[in-house]
């Protein structure tokens, strides 16, 4: 076990106050302060490099570096704008809310930090629709700062102004996705654009050059400006630094979200530490785990003691992603719970790519069919031949026939489940053939399970 | 009621005035007419494209796309079941069914009283509270179907009015930026490079900076 | 343009800069499947089908080569394994929702999907699941059906619907495996474009009810044309079976139309085989018309000519119309009239035009160039989204894709208004006014017709900005004079060094019927009589020395009983011309009149002798557009009945006249055209045979070619080595100089130039008066409109629009009706209010149901002024 003494960057005060979401608490326990020292000492160049050298991972999913991504803005070219991406919608994935619910001036420090480091002429807020306390406490917040001159025109008596602008989502998990994020912010559809041409640093919001954080992302810059990139990069491993929340969920004792150390705690450690998640509910035995949300292609017992570090677990054949770890125990029908993630991403495709428009639903309509008993032997090859078709080789990182990662995504439960669990599949159709008194074909011998690092190819 | 009222008109109008481009505050504006009429009227869409200068085609295509605008009436509470997988393995099923029992409705349908309307949907950002729901978008977690039952009840005789609004009421603090506080929308078309950006930077070395 | 190398399977081939990867391959043989992609449209890439291999450097990946521009040493593989799959399944899920109809599909047999199914698809579906359901075809528009079931959500259509017409009215709604295309409930798709949806639709969800059903693709036999809808150009295909033309499709002819049509060019084909068309000639018998033999009714019109010829002479022969006409038609009736009657009593427009030296007498300008990048551009004319639609969309694409700015001088909103930089809203009849205010400020003493300063400011800034300027020249209100527009142009030619003007003449062949010569005062040629007559008269039997009269002009001598014979050449005056009043009088006073036409119009049914002329697509000839591009009208079916093409009743009107035109062949009339009309010199029947297919090529040509320039002397690409397997067409060739060149630096006579207005002043108007102001609209009751079954009934009618201000004295409700009064007559006219109507100015349209501006307009005012009268004791 690695579970460590690192001090929580990001839930230390909400964890300790009821309150930590007012102006009041947040000044009273250091808030601001960064923006202070950021704007009486700091050029914005500084606040970009201090960010840079704390190698702080992007928390929404890909795990892209901010102060690399920062500094992709090109050259010369205005306005720049920023967009916080608050659109948390990928299953298992719980902490975007919490941070903006219980300590919204946190998040908008970090987004004013950000706004003047990268030169943005606005910042917008984007919250996911379902989320109304989350809008409320950040509303309240924003016109608390703004009536503190905290944000707005010449914030702290500098000539750094700018805006930040709450905006609301309105139920698409695909709006999630930056490029998408962008369309909704223009009052379109949420649609994803191509990458390229359309990178949000170059081409973004109005085609204008755009950065693109997620909430928790943001919420650390706070800490990284006060404290300095020293102090965060002592904490995590590797390429992994500081510390990062992960939701724990499904088959748990104790489930909850969690802030560790980034790189060194492992999947043992928050699934099984009785300070974490406690352990498989009713002590039984751990059938999979979903890793970094359902994107994520599933992880086994036998995966427990990586350390939940980006690099060893994308080597793994997997991602962290958003750091949503939820748990299956032995009772858990895989057919059924691969159809649950399946359906979550056909209902949620944009529907601008044939193969994932089409595919998706196609892959749940054949596993659906399968659990009401109505299966046909050629439907296990036909599910990998449709998902294949929408991420060619089924290989880890995942390659595409469709412009978003969606799609594909919505093969890595269909592989994952079909590969390790095939025999559930075969147990599924055997019984509804029986039933309506067809003769399934002779049992197969059983494969060895499949190592999902090994399986999916790894095309590192 | 449908199009916007006068006072809505003077929130749409605020609205629209913080974003670079008018149409941005499609779906803010899309909100507020839910809020007004408990869900989007066709009449509520025309007047939407014509605040911000679309055809209301355009405002369709992009309501529709989106889950939580309802372009049919519903119930004053909308109940949303989580049916994802933290949800599921912790027994959203159940729930769901127990739901429909309760309500004596199938998901996707209003109570014949226009109180209720159930709704099955995809993660709701509570996994680690399964199963989990909200009505009218407030969370509810750990709910177990004796849970469900009290909730109906307490929500039939508006004992939860105070935490739960009427369906279409999101947030019930609207952000406000003062105007003298404001820094104004900045459109694409406006190139420059904004004043802060050379603060603090020490000031030009000897061996190679211009004099400022 | 720089070359980049790239490898496509394996073979080097050198693409453009910036060129996609899917055109690259496509311009180098192979052809990459797709369904998204429009060259004509920002690609969107989303149906994948055009997914393959693209290496550039760190291996291969899957890419849409829709999206992909060719980037230095990048390896293209369209032909691998992983390709192949890829494309297969893109196949695949677009086949499984997909109906299984196309026998009965109007797509089937021309549907990319179809071909691709057949050529690569999958033998037997793996779909067992149940397909994707939706209503049957459902109405989206008047003329266009939508079958979402069939629909593959291409986004063609909708993106057609935004960035190329600027009509948004289509869009997908829902989402995910739900998406549809729909328009919102009960806001129809009531574009002027729709019909391009239907064309660019890869498959069969799109389809247009005046077409539905009414053929199979194998069965069509298509001919290349050029629209005779209005004037810009456009190319089509015509398609015909069993002698029937039953459909236009667009051909992306890329100086002119790129692909597209207006609806009323597209659907224009039902007048063609109109079951109430004229098919043989008539004569009256009293109240009553004879169908007759053609030698009859010639002898009958020569009869008559004769007598007038003997009794008034030559000036008692008047000829109004011809804009219909081809460029042949139009010269041998330029012959009969004027070389061997001897009337210059003959106008081929119908008191809405420009005087002809406006049109032809002022430096031109191409489609082209008024769209070129960074370029300014005026508008002084009339609303070309109604008028000149294709334009409208050339002009549109310019303003949001290249920088090109647009001045916008009118007394009234138009669909350009929107796109404009600058909209000077200036008083009726005072354009000359607010565009030497534009120019120069506005002198002391003057108010710039009304329009304001600050505009007019913003407005000069552009036009000294250095950029290119063109001006599109026409009919701003057609009641009103044109003298005011010709000033303005007479002050920009003057003013601004550069300047080009393309003409905003609108009826399809005018600009060729004025360069052979169908106007008064003018010869084939663009040139005058005064300057021409001697050249013209070694070959002509005579040639006219007096300047006749324009239509306006005939009209008064016929109404004040000097006409002897009127030949409508394809006019309909009570129809067509502004002045009803006038038109009336004039047919009424006319002794005979002599009608050729494809319909029995209200003006032939006043005449006294109709000769059925064959219409478009029946005979052979050649069109002049805006340009001055000509173009080949090719025949794909013959005339009803016994009717004729007109220079063949010119031809043997002459022969029973006694004398000859000495023309037997359409290639007679092109030799002696190229030989007689500078404007026309080095345009060779072998030339035009090589144009059947093609562009056109715009006239006079340029006197030394640059090589291989397609014409319209801008020399860019074509010709260049890039472009050796591209030269394909015709119009690239006619500009070679072993096909021209030599005979260019023959002498001719001396082109026309800008006649003058002498100083204007609009007449003052007191506070209770309002200057009309009249445009057209797309649809009206025109004959081409009215006899296409499906626009007949699109003509919207019209109602009143005045200034806020001036409605609010009048102390109505918006919409009432009132009795509108001018000196010519009253009409009863629902009134609306409109910011963007100036002060003191009415707004109308013309030709519509409803009530009818031509009883309101003075067609020899310099402008009509109209009153509202509101029941008050008066
Ligand atoms: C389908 C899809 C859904 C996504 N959803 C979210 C989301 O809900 N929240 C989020 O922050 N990022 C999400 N992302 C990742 C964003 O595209 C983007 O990478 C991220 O917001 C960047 O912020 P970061 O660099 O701070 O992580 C999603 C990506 C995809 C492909
Ligand atoms: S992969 Fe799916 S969600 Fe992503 S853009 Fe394509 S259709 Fe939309
Ligand atoms: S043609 Fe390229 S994606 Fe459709």
């Amino acid at each position: 076990m690695t579970i460590t003494d690192a001090p929580k960057i990001l839930t230390a005060r909400l964890d300790r106050y009821a309150d930590a979401h007012t102006i009041a608490r947040y000044e009273e326990t250091g808030g601001y302060q960064a923006l202070r020292k950021a704007l009486t000492t700091l050029s914005p160049g500084d606040v970009a490099d201090e960010v840079k050298a704390a190698s702080l991972l992007g928390r929404g999913g890909a795990g892209f570096p901010a102060g690399v991504k920062w500094g992709f803005c090109p050259p010369g070219v205005w306005p720049r704008y920023l967009v916080v991406n608050g659109d948390e919608s990928e299953p298992g994935t719980y902490k975007d809310r919490l941070l903006m619910e219980r300590d919204p001036h946190q998040l908008i420090e970090g987004v004013l930090l950000a706004s003047y480091a990268i030169g943005a002429a606005q910042a917008f807020l984007y919250i996911r629709g379902e989320m109304p306390l989350a809008h409320e406490r950040v509303a309240q917040a924003l016109n608390d700062a703004y009536a503190k001159g905290y944000i707005g025109r010449n914030i702290m008596g500098t000539p750094f102004s700018v805006d930040v602008v709450l905006s609301w989502g309105a139920g698409a998990y695909i709006v999630g996705e930056e490029t998408a994020l962008i369309e909704s912010l223009e009052g379109n559809r949420g649609m994803p654009r191509l990458k390229p041409p359309f990178f949000p640093a170059a081409k973004g919001l109005y085609l204008q050059p755009t950065v693109v954080n997620n909430v928790e992302t943001l919420s650390n810059v706070p800490w990284i400006v006060s404290n300095g990139a020293a102090k965060f990069t002592e904490l995590g491993a590797d390429t992994s630094k500081g510390t990062r929340m992960f939701a724990v969920s499904g088959h748990v004792k104790n489930p909850g979200v969690f802030e560790v150390e980034y790189g060194v705690t492992t999947f043992r450690d928050v699934i099984m530490a009785p300070v974490y998640a406690a352990g498989v509910r009713g002590d039984r035995k751990l059938k999979a785990f979903i890793p970094g949300g359902a994107s994520s292609p599933w992880l086994y017992e036998e995966h427990l003691d990586l350390p939940l570090e980006k690099v060893i677990v994308d080597k793994a054949g997997s991602m962290l992603g958003s750091g949503a770890i939820v748990v299956m125990d032995e009772t858990t029908d895989m057919v059924k719970a691969c159809l649950s993630v399946v359906s979550f991403f056909a209902h949620e495709s944009c529907g601008k790519c044939t193969p994932c428009r089409e595919g998706t639903t196609w892959l749940r309509q054949i596993l659906e069919r399968i659990l009401a008993g109505y299966g046909r032997p050629s439907d296990i090859d036909l599910l990998m031949d449709v998902s294949d078709n929408i991420s060619p080789g089924l290989v880890w990182p995942p390659k595409q026939t469709t412009i978003c990662p969606l799609g594909p995504s919505a093969t890595a439960p269909t592989a994952s489940a079909i590969r390790r669990f095939r025999h559930e599949f075969e147990a599924h159709i055997d019984r509804g053939m029986r039933a309506r008194g067809e003769q399934p074909p002779p049992a197969q011998a059983v494969a060895e399970p499949a190592f999902a690092g090994r399986d999916h190819g790894g095309l590192e | 009621m449908a199009r916007l009222t006068t006072e809505n008109v003077g929130v749409a109008k605020e609205i629209i005035s913080r974003y670079p481009r008018p149409k941005s505050a499609l779906i803010p504006l899309l909100h507020l007419s839910q809020e007004q009429d408990g869900y989007v009227t066709e009449e509520g869409m025309q007047h939407i494209a014509e605040l911000v200068g679309v055809t209301p085609a355009e405002v369709l295509g992009t309501c529709s796309f989106y889950e939580m605008f309802k372009l049919e009436p519903v119930g004053r509470y909308v109940v949303n079941i989580c049916n994802n997988v933290s949800c599921m393995l912790c027994g959203s099923d159940e729930l769901i069914h127990h739901a429909e029992q309760r309500l004596g409705i199938k998901v996707g349908n209003t109570t014949p009283d226009g109180t209720f309307t159930l709704e099955s949907v995809e993660c709701i950002a509570a996994c680690t509270e399964a199963p989990a729901l909200q009505v009218n978008y407030r969370f509810f977690n750990k709910v177990s179907t004796d849970g469900f039952d009290g909730l109906i009840d307490d929500l039939a005789a508006g004992r939860l009015d105070d935490d739960v609004p009427a369906h279409g009421t999101l947030a019930r603090v609207r952000q406000h930026i003062p105007d003298d506080r404001r820094a104004g929308s900045i459109p694409p078309e406006g190139q420059t490079e904004p004043a802060w950006m050379h603060l603090n930077e020490p000031p030009a070395s000897a061996d190679g900076g211009e004099p400022s | 343009m720089s070359d980049v190398a790239v490898t496509i399977n394996g073979q080097e081939i050198v693409a453009n800069k910036g060129e996609l990867v899917i055109d690259a391959a496509e311009r180098h043989g192979v052809y990459i499947p797709r369904f998204c992609y429009h060259p004509r449209m920002k690609p969107v890439g989303m149906c994948r089908m055009c997914l393959v291999e693209i290496d550039t450097g760190r291996g291969p990946a899957l890419q849409p080569s829709c999206m992909i521009e060719c980037t230095p040493e990048m390896k293209v593989d369209t032909q691998s394994p992983v390709t192949k799959k890829a494309q297969d399944g893109v196949l695949e899920f677009l086949l499984i929702n997909h109906p299984l109809d196309c026998p009965v599909c109007d797509k089937g047999g021309e549907c990319p999907l179809q071909d691709q199914t057949l050529t690569y698809g999958p033998g037997e579906s793996r779909f067992v699941e149940e397909k994707r359901h939706h209503e049957k075809p459902i109405p989206i528009s008047d003329l266009v059906l939508l079958d979402r079931e069939r629909c593959i959500l291409c986004d063609r259509c909708t993106r057609f619907a935004s960035e190329v017409a600027g009509d948004p009215l289509i869009s997908f709604l829902h989402r995910g495996n739900e998406t549809e295309v729909n328009t919102f409930p009960d806001d129809p798709f009531a574009s002027y474009f729709s019909g391009n949806t239907v064309q660019i639709c890869p498959v069969g969800a799109l389809t247009a009810l005046p077409y539905r059903f009414k053929a199979r693709p194998w069965d069509l036999e298509a001919t290349e044309s050029t629209c005779q809808g209005c004037s810009v150009g456009c190319r089509i295909a015509i398609q015909e079976s069993r002698n029937e033309v039953l459909r236009y499709l667009g051909v992306d002819a890329d100086p002119v139309n790129w692909g597209w049509l207006c609806d009323k060019g597209r659907f224009g084909f039902e007048a063609v085989g109109a079951g109430n068309r004229l098919r043989d000639p008539l004569v009256r018998r009293g109240d009553q018309f004879s169908v007759v033999r053609w030698s009859d009714a010639l002898h009958a019109t020569a009869t008559a000519i004769t007598a007038a010829l003997g009794s008034t002479g030559p000036s008692g022969i008047a000829v109004i119309g011809g804009a219909r006409l081809t460029n042949e038609d139009a010269y041998a009736w330029s012959k009969l009239a004027k070389g061997l009657i001897g009337t210059d009593n003959v106008d081929c427009q119908l008191g809405d035009g420009l005087p002809a030296s406006a049109v032809l007498g002022l430096p031109k300008a191409t489609i082209d160039e008024l769209c070129a990048p960074g370029a300014t551009v005026i508008l002084l004319g009339p609303d070309i989204k109604e008028e000149l639609p294709v334009l409208f969309l050339r002009l549109k694409h310019a303003v949001q894709n290249d920088g090109v700015k647009v001045i916008e001088v009118s007394s009234m909103p138009t669909g350009f208004t929107k796109y404009a930089s600058v909209s000077i809203r200036h008083r009726a009849a005072e354009a000359n006014e607010a565009v030497r205010a534009l120019l120069d400020g506005i002198p002391a003493g003057k108010d710039g017709g009304g329009a304001d300063a600050r505009v007019l400011d913003a407005a000069r800034a552009l036009v000294t900005s250095g950029a290119p300027l063109t001006v599109l020249l026409g009919r701003t209100s057609l009641s009103e004079q044109p003298d005011a527009v010709v000033d303005a142009a007479a002050a920009l030619v003057d003013r601004v060094p550069g300047v080009k003007f393309l003409s905003g003449l609108r009826r399809a062949n005018v600009h060729g019927a004025l360069d052979m010569g169908l106007a008064p005062g003018l010869l084939p040629g663009r040139t005058t009589l005064a300057a021409a007559g001697g050249w013209f008269g070694r070959v002509w039997p005579q040639v006219p020395t007096q300047t006749g009269l324009d239509t306006t002009g005939i009209l008064q001598a016929a109404a004040a009983g000097h006409v002897d014979v009127l030949i409508l050449l394809g006019a309909d005056p009570l129809a067509d011309f502004p002045d009803r009043t006038l038109a009336e009088q004039g047919l009424a006073g006319a002794r005979t009149v002599i009608a050729l036409d494809t319909f029995l119009n209200e003006s032939a049914q006043q005449a006294d002798v109709v000769l059925a002329a064959a219409g478009f697509g029946e005979c052979e000839g050649t069109t002049t557009n805006i340009e001055g591009r000509v173009s080949v009208l090719n025949q794909k079916v013959t005339p009803p009945g016994s009717a004729r093409t007109d220079w063949i009743i010119a031809a043997e009107l002459a022969r029973i006249l006694g004398s000859d035109l000495q023309l037997e062949s359409v290639d007679d009339i092109r030799d002696e055209i190229e030989e007689l009309s500078a404007a026309h010199r080095g345009l060779t029947v072998d030339v035009l045979a090589k144009m059947a297919y093609g562009d056109g090529v715009v006239v006079p040509l340029p006197s030394e070619p640059a090589p291989g320039a397609d014409g319209d002397g801008d020399a860019d690409g074509v010709g260049s080595e890039a472009s050796d397997e591209a030269g394909d067409e015709a119009s690239d060739e006619a500009g070679e100089p072993e096909t021209v060149g030599a005979d260019l630096e023959r002498p001719g006579p001396a082109p026309i130039e800008l006649e003058r207005t002498d100083a204007l002043e609009a007449p003052p108007i007191d506070a209770y008066s309002y200057r009309l102001v009249t445009g057209r609209r797309l649809y009206d009751q025109g004959t081409l409109v009215s006899q296409a079954g499906h626009l007949a009934g699109l003509a919207p009618g019209t109602v009143l629009r005045i200034n806020p201000y001036d409605f609010d004295r009048l102390g109505v409700a918006e919409g009432t009706t009132l009795p509108l009064r001018s000196p010519r007559g009253l009409v009863e006219i629902e009134v609306h209010t409109d910011r963007e109507v100036p002060r003191g100015t009415a707004v109308m349209f013309f030709n519509q149901p409803g009530a009818d501006a031509a009883r309101l307009i003075d067609a020899t005012a310099r402008v009509t002024e109209v009153r509202l009268e509101t029941g008050g004791p008066s």
